[in-house]
């Protein structure tokens, strides 16, 4: 017999002949904040709990965009970043780019930990937790664009803020390779003490577009 | 008190001479040793104090705890009871988006299939993500055993593996070291490492990063284990905080995960109950900093060979038991761990297992079967704090007690304790020989010369009680005869 029928004739005599139907699952848990995305309400919240987290978030209009890039990549990796250092998702938006950025294609992942910074869009922001979250699509990049230059800029438009776990799951693709990332890396392995900054970005930088 | 039905042979549990379920000695012999360590006692309650604090703290944030806590908990109730359609399902699945799907009876079946898939890609090395199925199984050892170098790239695990030491702690393998230990196993063991490291946990976390950059760029196989399983996309999912679960589930070419085969979820919806209850349970935050997930194989992200490696190793032995099946639906948050006394003092390694505390105190025996660790239901003062604190609700006290009347049935001779209950039952349902005896135990007065208890020095087989155990002198009169003399008979 396989190992496959063995392990699951196994679960068959463990549930025994007479198993019962699963009960119903209660859902009573709250499936929204209440609030539709984009609430400033939530906007509010998303700040806060990012920053919570030792990240910084820039806020900006819908034509300051590049600006206000730039102005976090001086922020997170100090003022005479060269452009080539940045590194922006392909399907990032041109008016979001700094002027002279480097457009992620498909070199080999490892290359990215040449660069300094890089730019992606995010799919959807949790207000309630502080968490952005990264689909894989050409606006967001592959996943080690994400993870190796050691500063990482999202762009997050306000619509794109809700407010609970359920809320984001909801608006995401399971098939899509996912990436959540709620401020930078981090490890609590020392005293259970939390330390910013170990094998992901060590500076993590939002940009919040009205 | 398992279920076994008619005319089926018991269900194995996991096998002997593999993997880190077992301890070289009973629970209270290694706690004593424990207990004699000061440091080590100092560390753990520095680190269980913090992390209780911050738990308390962002679970009284939501207002849908409880909610949450019993969806949890009849999600994984009703997830064991049609476990082998959620695992049929996951493995159609990853198939479906070019994943290859392995079942392993066994630790020893399980190492067995990694290792081949490791040895067929040619690699020399293997970076690993932080996984309990993992080191439950003893995948290191099997995969050293061939030649093959294993870099474990989780902080504290890599602070275990540098030091030769074991993992303590589900969450924090290393709790039991303080940031000067782990100063001095980092000055000890990493090449080239700065003479000039501090303990500032900053500037460790710094150096393991140097230490592993290197690694992570170049290796070609990964091997990680799974929160989650979710069956009806056949989506995989990793919680972690450093990032170096990322660096293993994106950049090699080749990735192999172990899960056991409780970790699988029916649903993509219910991820999201999971991700509340986690990491505020376990590392007191509203998110942890990452959480991967992927479906099989995507072009151009990412590994582009996976494997998912089901494992049974005794799950389905538990499975069987109808009481002791709920230690299936633990989501490795340790939060029980972090609120018990038991495990407060004693400390992980005292319970032998990769599984300590509460958790392991009713998982461990279980996959094992309850007379390779029979000490372990007995490592708990029965508080229930563990209860409490837990995102799925499971009862351990009760499983505890459990084991403890399964262990008991099991024993083949008498032991002192069952002869001096019976000798009590004996004495308790005849009045005039209870009352007799009533009378006999004032001769314990004697022996305590005045003080309120007796001294613990009493000889066998009364000293296997009161070595741990204060025994109040007995007091002049019983409370019937107070009775009587107060109220008249």
């Amino acid at each position: 017999m396989s190992a496959r029928e063995d392990v699951l004739g196994r679960i068959r005599q463990a549930l025994g002949p007479d198993r019962t139907a699963p009960a119903e699952v209660a859902r009573d848990y709250r499936h929204s904040d209440g609030r539709p995305a984009g609430d400033p309400g939530l906007l509010d919240l998303l700040v806060d709990r990012v920053e919570d987290y030792r990240a910084s978030v820039l806020r900006c209009g819908p034509g300051e965009v590049a600006g206000t890039v730039a102005a976090a990549l001086d922020q997170g990796m100090g003022a005479g970043w060269a452009p080539g250092d940045v590194v922006v998702a392909p399907g990032l938006p041109e008016e979001w780019r700094p002027p002279g950025s480097d457009v992620d294609d498909d070199r080999p992942p490892v290359q990215l930990a040449d660069r300094s910074a890089a730019v992606t869009a995010v799919a959807v922001a949790i207000a309630e937790t502080g968490t952005l979250v990264l689909d894989g699509s050409p606006a967001c990049g592959r996943r080690a664009l994400s993870l190796l230059p050691d500063c990482l800029v999202c762009v997050v438009r306000t619509d794109q803020v809700v407010g609970s776990v359920p809320e984001a799951l909801a608006r995401l693709d399971p098939l899509r390779p996912l990436t959540m990332v709620s401020g930078p890396s981090a490890t609590s392995d020392i005293e259970l003490q939390r330390v910013e900054g170990v094998h992901g970005p060590r500076t993590l930088m939002v940009v919040l577009v009205a | 008190m398992t279920a076994v039905h008619l005319g089926m042979p018991a269900l194995p549990t996991a096998p002997r001479g593999v993997g880190h379920l077992r301890g070289d000695e009973s629970f209270p012999a290694a706690a004593r040793s424990a207990l004699r360590d000061g440091q080590l006692r100092a560390n753990l309650g520095h680190a269980t104090t913090t992390i209780r604090d911050k738990r308390a703290r962002v679970v009284d944030e939501l207002p849908d705890w409880a909610e949450l806590r019993e969806a949890g908990r009849a999600l994984k109730a009703a997830t064991m009871a049609r476990l082998d359609d959620h695992l049929e399902e996951l493995e159609r699945q990853v198939t479906a988006r070019g994943g290859t799907v392995h079942w392993a009876r066994d630790a020893n079946e399980a190492n067995e299939i990694v290792t081949r898939l490791v040895q067929a890609t040619g690699a020399s090395e293997v970076v690993k993500v932080k996984s309990m199925a993992t080191q439950e199984i003893g995948l290191n050892e099997a995969l050293e055993a061939v030649g093959l170098d294993v870099f474990e790239t989780d902080l504290a695990e890599l602070i275990v593996q540098l030091g030769e030491d074991k993992p303590s702690h589900i969450l924090v393998p290393a709790i039991h070291k303080n940031r000067a230990e782990i100063r001095e196993i980092f000055a000890r063991t990493i090449p080239g490492v700065d003479p000039g490291l501090t303990d500032d946990p900053r500037q460790l976390a710094m150096a393991a990063r140097a230490h592993l950059r290197e690694r992570f760029l170049r290796a070609r196989v990964a091997v990680s284990g799974a929160n989650f399983g979710i069956a009806d996309t056949g989506t995989l999912a990793v919680v972690e905080s450093e990032g170096n679960g990322r660096m293993c589930l994106t950049l090699p070419e080749t990735l192999i995960t172990v899960m056991g085969i409780e970790k699988v979820v029916p649903t993509w919806q219910d991820l999201e109950v999971f991700l509340q209850l986690l990491p505020r349970s376990s590392t007191g935050e509203r998110m942890n900093p990452y959480t991967s997930t992927w479906a099989g194989v995507t072009p151009g992200d990412g590994p582009q060979e996976f494997h998912l490696v089901l494992l049974d190793n005794g799950r389905t032995a538990v499975l069987a038991d109808e009481v002791g099946r709920e230690a299936l639906h633990c989501i490795r948050c340790s939060a029980c761990l972090n609120v018990c006394p038991v495990y407060e003092r004693a400390g992980g390694h005292s319970y032998g297992s990769v599984y300590p505390g509460p958790i392991g105190a009713i998982l461990s025996p279980q996959l094992t079967g309850v007379e390779d660790n029979a000490s372990l239901p007995y490592a708990s003062s029965l508080c229930g704090a563990c209860y409490d604190v837990c995102p799925v609700a499971i009862d351990i006290p009760k499983i505890l007690v459990h084991l403890r009347a399964e262990h008991v049935e099991a024993q083949q001779r008498v032991t002192p304790e069952a002869a001096a209950f019976r000798a009590l039952s004996t004495a308790m349902s005849r009045p005039w020989l209870w009352h007799l005896t009533q009378r006999a135990s004032r001769l314990g007065r004697l022996i305590a010369r005045g003080r309120p208890t007796l001294p613990n020095a009493l000889p066998p087989p009364i000293s296997g009680w009161t070595r741990s155990r204060d025994l109040p002198t007995p007091p002049t009169s019983t409370f019937v005869e107070s009775w009587t003399r107060e109220h008249g008979r």
